[in-house]
């Protein structure tokens, strides 16, 4: 006789309803043992991984990376090996959580015999079992006990699914809507990489709207603001009616810095670094920064804070929303030390484990807008700063040379400066700097 | 990485590599080592390990439903077993919430600790029989009830009387972030005034939640009490041996009349502040990595190994907390929920009518939702799962 035992999402915080299933860290079939970390989940305050109450073996995920589940809905099924005490406990909880809820669809005349897709086969709505209803005073919705065969139950994986990819992977094509299935997987044995699934947004759907979804039925949706969507909010109310912007374009044959971008790739000293044109775009507005320190500054109403070191941020997308960690003192970096230095903040950023010291103390960004396929902008500065600048797409366009029209490589340098410390000369010649640079990158040199 | 002031010297007496070595300056607390046993040395290790295997045991146990809250106390088992042994036998422990291994040494029972934490009760011992007081959660209000208690002792004349039956002192528990309160200045006001026989243990854990010490104080938390008249002094906090040598030693003198000191026990906690937060949005890595290098079982292990002691007793220790975890996990799972009613048995010491009364209303309250409590297994549970 096989005994199955439930876990039910714990409250990790104190009075908190529900939480986000993040990762699995287990599949069915899986063997796990008492306390082993079996799914990470998210709250509103934190990351959490539970351990599992009972050893046994997975039968069945009862929700799916990316739901959002309600505390005390069952989220794994386990067919536990040992009926230990402890998972007798457990399983003694969920049937009483299901007893009682019988008890009180038994208890009113009030049902609607209307059966619904439920969890587990015999099991009803965690949230309608947990709350107990006065006697014959409030109706109990519409819960039924359902017999359903486990078969029927929500498919949890994929049927199909051959792709061979960790469960970070899968969360991040999902998150980025790439189909794993197309994704051509470079890795071990055919494993999906990131890279992989990075190169195939690139060329997908993440930086552009791939469909058109049908017409929606209701005339307007409402979104809460809250987590990281407020934080942004705030910053750029707080950068946009403090500080007075000016902002300010040139466009720019990029082609050199393409092609260097090309020869630092084949060289053997940056061997497995990652070489972006936003590597050029940094060192041409560290120098730039020497020049212009203006630009490199703080405002605080009784003086200007010049800075003789360059904290670096870049503005990165994250699943999460928008963050700018800085690579600090940035202008003592060689070009390699740089480049391994903004892909880690990009990694960092991407598994969303940027600390709050790695946004803090910034003093200058730039923003890589070209990435999402668009010419220019104008960039928000970023809160206690003077400077950003956005760096456009880079693509083929007509370019007189000589008096002649050439096919180059061109971009567009977008900048915005706070007027109270930068006026429209240091502008000028600071973004003229970092474009004489992008045209011809030998000048690092000088 | 640390604290702004992490390098003042502080007692210690175990070096990181498990030597024991003692500057001049301490050497009456190494004296004070010098007439333990082996018994004891192993006590101490039983016991630190006990307490950790016990709270990574219920950090789990929360993680899985099983309690409201948990607050762990990993890295700081030296400050805790240490100062914990460093009480005398009369003497009376007036505990902030983090104080399980404090707990171990004067016999609490660990379930009654799981119980507060699950909600069952607001804190199941009898102070009475352990001196370890009830846990404390509003930040700082145990070092004014253990002030007010110091104070009586002298008022009852049972402090430096030279009788060892009948003399005793006082000992507070708090934090860093406590020291921050009111309440803990106002103490160390009275305490110094009135000379009692007491002494409050800080656990500088280097952060308050989220707050990191050195926003808190600009001075070092061992000299808060020197304006209001407490001395103070500070140990390494992940040294056992140290710590129980400095507390044995201010507790002996207040109990001999000495007045109060204030001891700061420089530590780190390893995990979270409770299990509600997420330490890796506020701290960095680097930091947590410094402290592990001082991990006191670590460092009380080699120290052992070093005085012969064999690879057999530690698998003893390990072989007991596994053991201890799984009773604790089946002991909690097995917690039945108490009665309603009992919620108001404790409030006042006899029966009082407005009580009464509200315990009437809620009873009536309960009827009204049909009887049943919710999660309470029904008969026919037994079967369950049988067909699959």
């Amino acid at each position: 006789m096989s005994k199955l035992a439930y876990f039910d999402l714990p409250d990790v915080g104190e009075g908190l309803t529900e939480a986000e299933i993040v990762s699995w860290k287990v599949k069915p079939g899986d063997t796990v043992s008492v306390n082993q970390i079996i799914v990470e989940i998210e709250t509103a305050k934190s990351l959490v991984e539970l351990p599992c109450p009972f050893a046994g073996v997975v039968t069945q995920l009862l929700a799916n990376e990316g739901d959002t589940v309600n505390v005390g809905a069952h989220i794994i099924e386990v067919e536990v090996s040992q009926l230990t005490a402890a998972a007798a406990g457990s399983m003694h909880e969920a049937i009483g959580e299901a007893a009682a809820a019988v008890a009180d669809v038994a208890s009113t005349a009030t049902i609607e015999e209307k059966p619904q897709p439920t969890l587990v086969g015999y099991g009803v709505s965690a949230a309608g079992a947990s709350r107990r209803k006065r006697a014959g005073v409030i109706p109990v919705p519409a819960v039924v006990v359902n017999a359903a065969p486990a078969t029927d139950l929500i498919a949890v994986v994929p049927s199909g699914d051959q792709v061979l990819a960790k469960p970070p992977i899968r969360k991040l094509a999902k998150d980025m809507n790439v189909d794993l299935t197309k994704v051509k997987a470079t890795g071990f044995s055919g494993e999906v990489t990131r890279e992989d699934v990075m190169a195939a947004a690139q060329v997908a759907s993440v930086f552009k709207n791939q469909t058109t979804p049908e017409p929606k039925s209701e005339r307007e949706e409402r979104i809460p603001v809250k987590g990281v969507r407020k934080a942004i909010a705030n910053a750029m109310v707080q950068s946009a009616f403090t500080a007075p912007h000016v902002s300010i374009f040139v466009d720019v044959d990029a082609t050199r810095t393409m092609e260097y971008v090309k020869r630092l790739k084949a060289s053997a000293d940056f061997a497995g670094v990652k070489v972006t044109p936003l590597l050029i775009m940094a060192k041409a507005m560290i120098w730039a920064v020497r020049r212009n320190p203006a630009v490199n500054s703080t405002w605080t109403d009784t003086e200007i804070i010049i800075h003789n070191y360059v904290n670096f941020g870049v503005a990165a997308a994250t699943p999460r929303g928008l963050i700018v960690p800085n690579i600090k003192d940035a202008d003592k970096l060689s070009m390699l030390e740089l480049a391994m230095a903004l892909e880690q903040l990009a990694a960092t950023a991407r598994e969303g484990k940027t600390t709050p010291q790695d946004m803090q103390n910034g003093t200058i960004t730039v923003t890589n807008i070209g990435v999402f396929g668009v010419d220019t902008g104008t960039p928000i500065l970023n809160p206690g700063e003077v400077g950003i600048v956005a760096l456009g797409s880079i693509r083929p366009k007509p370019w007189v040379v000589d008096d002649q029209i050439l096919i180059r490589q061109v971009t567009t340098i977008g900048a915005t400066f706070d007027h109270r410390v930068v006026d429209g000369d240091v502008a000028s010649r600071f973004v003229q700097d970092v474009a004489s640079v992008i045209e011809e990158p030998a000048l690092l040199l000088d | 990485m640390t604290s702004p002031d992490s390098e003042i010297p502080m007692v210690q007496l175990l070096t990181l590599e498990g030597e024991f070595s003692a500057a001049r300056e301490y050497a009456e607390y190494a004296e004070l080592i010098r007439e333990l046993r082996e018994a004891d040395f192993l006590k101490f290790y039983r016991d630190m390990a006990r307490i950790r295997r016990f709270d990574n045991e219920a950090t789990a146990l929360q993680r899985q439903g099983q309690m409201g809250l948990w607050v762990p106390a990993v890295g700081q088992e030296a400050a805790q077993i240490g100062s914990g042994y460093g009480v005398g036998p009369n003497d009376h422990i007036f505990p902030s919430y983090r104080e399980h291994g404090v707990a171990i040494t004067h016999g609490v029972d660990l379930m009654s600790i799981v119980k507060m934490y699950r909600g069952v009760n607001h804190g199941g011992w009898n102070p009475h029989e352990t001196r370890f007081h009830l846990y404390a959660i509003v930040l700082g209000t145990q070092a004014l009830h253990a002030t007010g208690y110091a104070m009586g002792l002298n008022f009852e004349g049972r402090v430096g009387t030279g009788n060892p039956e009948s003399d005793l002192a006082v000992i507070t528990y708090f934090g860093d972030g406590a020291t921050a309160e009111g309440d803990i200045s106002e103490s160390f006001l009275f305490a110094a005034t009135h000379n009692t026989p007491q002494v409050f243990f800080c656990q500088n854990n280097q952060w308050a939640i989220s707050s990191p010490v050195g926003t808190q104080t600009k001075v070092p938390l061992f000299k808060r009490g020197e304006g209001f008249g407490v001395p103070g002094i500070r140990v390494d906090g992940n040294d056992v041996l140290a710590c129980y040598a400095v507390t044995k030693k201010h507790m002996d003198d207040a109990r001999n009349g000495k007045g109060p000191t204030l001891i700061e026990a420089f530590t780190y906690r390893m995990g979270a502040h409770t299990t509600s937060d997420d330490p890796s949005k506020y701290r960095d890595s680097a930091e947590v990595e410094y402290w592990k290098a001082r991990d006191p079982l670590i460092r009380f292990e080699k120290f052992l190994r070093k005085q012969g002691v064999g690879q057999e007793f530690f698998d003893e220790v390990e072989a007991a907390g596994d053991q201890l975890a799984a009773e604790v996990r089946e002991a909690t799972f097995a917690m039945a929920d108490p009665e309603l009613e009992s919620m108001f048995d404790h409030v006042y010491s006899d029966p009082h009518p407005l009580v009464e009364e509200q315990k009437a209303w809620l009873q009536g309250y309960e009827e009204s939702l049909g009887g049943h409590k919710p999660e309470t297994p029904g008969d026919d549970s037994v079967n369950y799962g049988g067909t699959r």
